[in-house]
């Protein structure tokens, strides 16, 4: 903000605009470019960076805008995941129904928790979101002939599409998982510079305030939380279809957690702070797996580094770098 | 009849098991307000070292204490290097926490492998005793003893001790208790290293029941939390009774509806969060 009180700010700031959105466009245009090299372990790691891009982006709509956090927020991506994997396994095909169904289950099971995650603050929020995603956990672990248990629903096929090109390749299915996160997430920027998005940062920054002048607090927490398990949901689908697979461990608290480092990492608040966070995180994953077998370690490592030293996460640690230099 | 008794008594050293596990957890939250995630890995790291330590010396006795030094010395070092850097808000403390229960389940995967183990029992406490006629391990008694020994330790320490009312003043109202000059730092690095201890002590207990395998430290936290919540985060009554809640729970669920064992163990906790949140002994806030 400092930026903006010096002669010539409004250049820096329009710089800067221009600079992400030259970042953004350059990032899209790899990842298009990326089934060219045609390498399906390569095409597999960046479709699952997107997947858990919209994951990490549906946790920062509470989290980060609504200022609401959750230790449960996998609930509603394994939701979805397991919905479209039951769809798949009976039989139905299409992606549109697929997608539809799995944000339309999770968004529910969002509106029938949200009553009782809104009443909660603190330390009690962190707890009743825990509990809520384990009670589903342990019905997902225990259903052995729904949910298969711990074996999970393997054999979970790719849907079709109407979508003018073929799905059933890695390439194709490839731009399928593309076309969606590009599409989620510009609806995220819509939708968090929409009055709706700058009333839940309001309300982050003072809810009584918000109150006072007369918004719908309440109503507001109440929407972002089904908008954010509803976004989840779709994600899960995603990773229902990139895996071929849906076990109980894509609702697990390490799921849960997982979402949120992405959102912190990146910088929570920002739409594109949880990208670089998911991004960084998956690609991660696939490098130090690739080097020793301690993942595990160097993942909870970034944990207690982003917590110590990126509050504001990497976003943020840029922002201040750039008020600095000015 | 027997059966029930039987399954009442399992219950009830499960309980007591369960309590020395979580007490610690319920104990930090109550004087520093900190959800420790790591919890679990305190009991881990305390039956792994106890494990390994009793095959090295042989002593059960040498094991415990080493067990429950390391996790102490461990707990020690996290508390004043670590979170004590970290803001005083639930996320920062929680994602903190929550990444060194992943570092230590890792380190200690490392160093024993992923081979379930676990420890010896005393040889005097390794027969079945016979009690009211059913025949009944006697080591699941001695647990039920020290369950109720341990509680009414903590009990005296907090109610009749100098040092336990310092603990509940800086529970209570934590400025106010550094304005009458007691050091709510030095006494917050104490409570988070008893606790640490605490959970060893109940990895170690449960050593030669359960054991201890990859991903012991995550299970342990979750039960623990259950049982805190249940009986009211930071309150060492609420999580006794908690501890008796789930053990009877959790032991007729596994006897009686065994696939879903796990959500009749977390169901009862969402149902006490909507219905009071602060748990059966919590204060309102």
């Amino acid at each position: 903000m400092m930026a903006d009180v010096h002669a010539g700010g409004g250049f820096r700031r329009q710089a800067v605009v221009s600079a992400v959105v030259l970042v953004v466009l350059a990032v899209l245009a790899v990842l298009a470019a990326l089934p060219i090299a045609g390498d399906a372990y390569v095409l597999g790691v960046a479709a699952r960076m997107m997947v858990f891009a919209l994951f990490a982006s549906s946790l920062n709509l509470v989290l980060g805008f609504a200022g609401m956090a959750s230790l449960g927020h996998a609930v509603y991506f394994g939701v979805g995941a397991y919905t479209a994997a039951k769809l798949s396994l009976a039989g139905v095909s299409g992606f549109g129904l697929q997608l539809g169904m799995a944000g339309l289950a999770a968004a529910a099971l969002a509106a029938l928790f949200a009553p009782l995650i809104l009443r909660a603050s603190g330390a009690y929020l962190l707890m009743i979101t825990l509990a809520l995603a384990q009670v589903v956990w342990g019905i997902a672990y225990g259903w052995r002939e729904f949910t298969g248990a711990d074996d999970g629903l393997p054999g979970v096929r790719r849907p079709d599409s109407m979508l003018p090109w073929d799905i059933s390749g890695d390439a194709g299915f490839y731009y399928l998982i593309l076309l969606l996160f590009a599409l989620l997430v510009a609806a995220m920027l819509v939708l968090t510079r929409s009055p709706f998005g700058l009333a839940l940062v309001g309300i982050r920054e003072n809810e009584r305030r918000m109150a006072a002048l007369g918004y719908p607090v309440g109503r507001y927490k109440y929407i972002a939380c089904v908008l954010a398990g509803g976004m989840a949901g779709v994600a899960g689908a995603m990773l229902a279809w990139q895996n071929g697979f849906v076990g109980p461990s894509c609702l697990s608290v390490a799921y849960s957690a997982t979402a949120l480092i992405m959102v912190i990492l990146g910088g929570a608040g920002t739409v594109f702070g949880p990208v670089i966070g998911a991004f960084l995180i998956v690609a991660l994953e696939n490098v130090i797996s690739g080097l020793t077998e301690r993942w595990m370690f160097v993942l909870g490592a970034t944990y207690v580094l982003a917590t110590l030293f990126a509050p504001e996460g990497l976003v943020g640690l840029w922002r201040r770098w750039a008020e600095h230099r000015s | 009849m027997s059966f029930w008794l039987y399954q009442l008594l399992a219950g009830l050293s499960f309980a007591m098991l369960l309590f020395i596990s979580s007490a610690g957890l319920a104990l930090i939250f109550g004087v520093m307000r900190v959800l420790n995630l790591a919890h679990g890995a305190f009991y881990a790291v305390g039956a792994w070292v106890a494990i390994a330590l009793a095959g090295w010396t042989g002593s059960l006795l040498l094991a415990a204490m080493g067990g429950i030094a390391t996790a102490m010395a461990i707990g020690f070092a996290i508390e004043r290097i670590l979170l004590s850097r970290t803001p005083a808000e639930e996320l920062p403390q929680a994602l903190l926490t929550f990444g060194i229960m992943l570092m230590l389940g890792d380190l200690a995967l490392w160093i024993w492998g992923g081979t379930p183990r676990t420890l010896a029992r005393p040889e005097w406490l390794s027969g079945p005793v016979r009690v009211a006629g059913i025949v009944f391990p006697s080591y699941r008694l001695f647990v039920i003893a020290l369950g109720v020994t341990i509680a009414g330790l903590l009990w005296y320490l907090q109610a009749r001790t100098r040092i336990g009312t310092m603990i509940r003043a800086a529970a209570d109202d934590a400025e106010t208790a550094r304005g009458v000059g007691i050091n709510v730092p030095r006494l917050s690095s104490g409570v988070f290293t008893v606790g640490a201890g605490l959970a060893a002590l109940g990895g170690i207990v449960g050593g030669p029941i359960i054991g201890v395998h990859v991903g012991t430290e995550l299970d342990v936290l979750l039960l623990s939390f259950v049982v805190v919540i249940i009986g009211g985060l930071g309150s060492l009554a609420g999580s006794f009774v908690g501890a008796i809640v789930v053990g009877l729970v959790d032991t007729l669920g596994k006897a009686l509806l065994p696939d879903f064992a796990l959500f009749t163990l977390f169901a009862p906790m969402a149902l006490i969060l909507a219905l009071r949140p602060t748990g059966l002994f919590g204060r309102q806030q």
